[in-house]
């Protein structure tokens, strides 16, 4: 039988969450990573390991690894560095596995790359030369927080071919390991004037049909949107979820056509609207959406979900998982038809992946 | 030698570093190096590309703020500091 492991990054470090593939009773174990901000941890099924991208106020940014499942983990901040003196690192975020390498989303905006298993790092790409990229290095265009590249999403054929995000920029597709770059914007929704349409859009949430590598999703800051070619163009889907605002979605691991977000506030509130705590699903491709909230709280319940916040995992009837700013976990077994609270008082979660081990 | 008085979020990310130890350095700088020889990658959770201390590092030399060019004496204390924040 199949261990379902739940990793969830918290500001107060790395949590491991346990069950067998009933997902009904669950074990934490925790905190890992010497209790450091954690923004999101992933599971290698390739390798075996665990990572953890980390940045501390004091100690700097880096990733924590795991080769035994979370018993020991290691920091390693070697090759994190921009050589060009106007470019600081301050924060390690979007990791992603693929392909024999790991790679991490930094901020400012780089791509990097491991091919040691976490322990050594290198600069892949700053996304030199593309449009807007003065704009996002310029400190004085900074909001609080700083402008990074949150997340990458990997070609699951194509080693060198990748999606990055840009905060406040959009996405940019290369399929020459980073060499060049291609803004992959078109269609989407700003309500805010741009100058070049092809880029200014603020991408919080990148997926993929794992079935169909041109299905791409995305929830962004007005509206989801939806490609059926990979990202060249982009259509929006908004209609139908309570607000256009939300950071999470996924997308379902056997159906093309089925996808899940959270629909949040947006403004400073940016938590589920009204209180009532739900996760809703398309089955038609965005044509239209239901609201799933059957054993989530109802009322006054104001929760909010980060960007890597919500996960699905790959079984016949695949499980939900998702962790709220104030600390739970809610978990689905059934699709999302249903969901029961499985952690209460974790702190404030930054991501939630599962991985299922044989 | 001087004295090294560490913050207590070190030594867990290096295997066997104690709080307090000594070494023989000019600088602070040098005496970072010195550490960073025994414990690989310490100097990077204390400075930045500069190099230059990290902003919430703050390293005093008996009892005076301290840069990394600061000159250590024979009997130095050498108190690296982990700024006071968060929640």
């Amino acid at each position: 039988m199949s261990r379902i492991v739940l990793l969830v990054g918290t500001r107060k470090g790395c949590f491991l969450l346990e069950s067998d593939e009933d997902r009904r009773d669950w074990s934490v174990r925790g905190p890992f990573c010497d209790s450091w901000p954690i923004y999101h941890a992933v599971y290698d099924p390739g390798a075996g390991r665990m990572y953890a991208a980390a940045a501390s106020e004091w100690h700097g940014a880096g990733v924590w690894r795991s080769g035994d499942l979370g018993e020991t983990w290691e920091l390693s901040s070697e090759g994190f560095a921009y050589a060009d003196g106007d470019l600081k690192l301050s924060k390690v975020s979007g990791l992603t596995a693929a392909h024999g390498r790991l790679l991490a989303g930094a901020e400012a905006a780089g791509v990097f790359e491991s091919r040691d298993g976490g322990e050594t790092w290198s600069l892949l790409s700053t996304l030199d030369g593309q449009p807007g990229r003065p704009d996002w290095n310029d400190p004085a265009n900074q909001p609080p927080g700083h402008l990074g590249l949150p997340a990458i999403l990997p070609h699951p054929d194509e080693p060198s071919r990748f999606w990055a995000v840009v905060q406040g920029f959009g996405i940019f597709e290369t399929t020459d390991d980073g060499a060049s770059w291609t803004p992959r914007n078109r269609g989407l929704r700003a309500d805010w004037p741009i100058e070049n349409p092809e880029v200014g859009y603020c991408v919080h949430k990148l997926v993929m049909s794992p079935v169909d590598p041109d299905r791409l999703y995305q929830q962004n800051h007005c509206g989801m949107h939806r490609s059926d070619d990979g990202g060249r163009a982009w259509m929006e889907i908004t209609e139908g979820l309570p607000t256009d605002f939300g950071f999470a979605a996924a997308a379902h691991p056997h159906d093309r056509d089925s996808f899940y977000v959270i629909p949040l506030d947006g403004g400073h509130g940016r938590c589920m609207p009204e209180g009532h705590a739900a996760v809703w699903r398309s089955r038609d491709a965005g044509a239209t959406w239901r609201q799933l909230d059957r054993g989530l709280p109802q009322r006054d319940a104001y929760l909010g979900v980060l960007r890597e916040g919500l996960a699905i995992d790959a079984l016949d009837v695949p499980g939900l998982y998702f962790g709220s700013s104030t600390g739970q976990v809610f978990a689905s077994a059934d699709e999302g038809e249903s969901w029961s609270e499985i952690a209460s008082y974790l702190p404030g979660i930054s991501s939630v992946e599962v991985a299922v081990l044989d | 030698m001087a004295r090294l008085h560490l913050p207590a979020t070190l030594p867990p990310l290096f295997s066997d570093l104690p709080r307090r130890l000594e070494v023989e350095a000019a600088t602070v700088d040098e005496a970072i190096g010195r550490l960073d020889q025994r414990w690989p990658g310490l100097r990077d959770r204390l400075c930045e590309p500069g190099p230059v201390l990290r902003p919430h590092i703050n390293v005093y030399v008996d009892r005076e703020p301290a840069a990394l060019d600061t000159a250590l004496g024979d009997d130095s204390r050498v108190d690296v500091i982990a700024a006071i924040s968060g929640g």
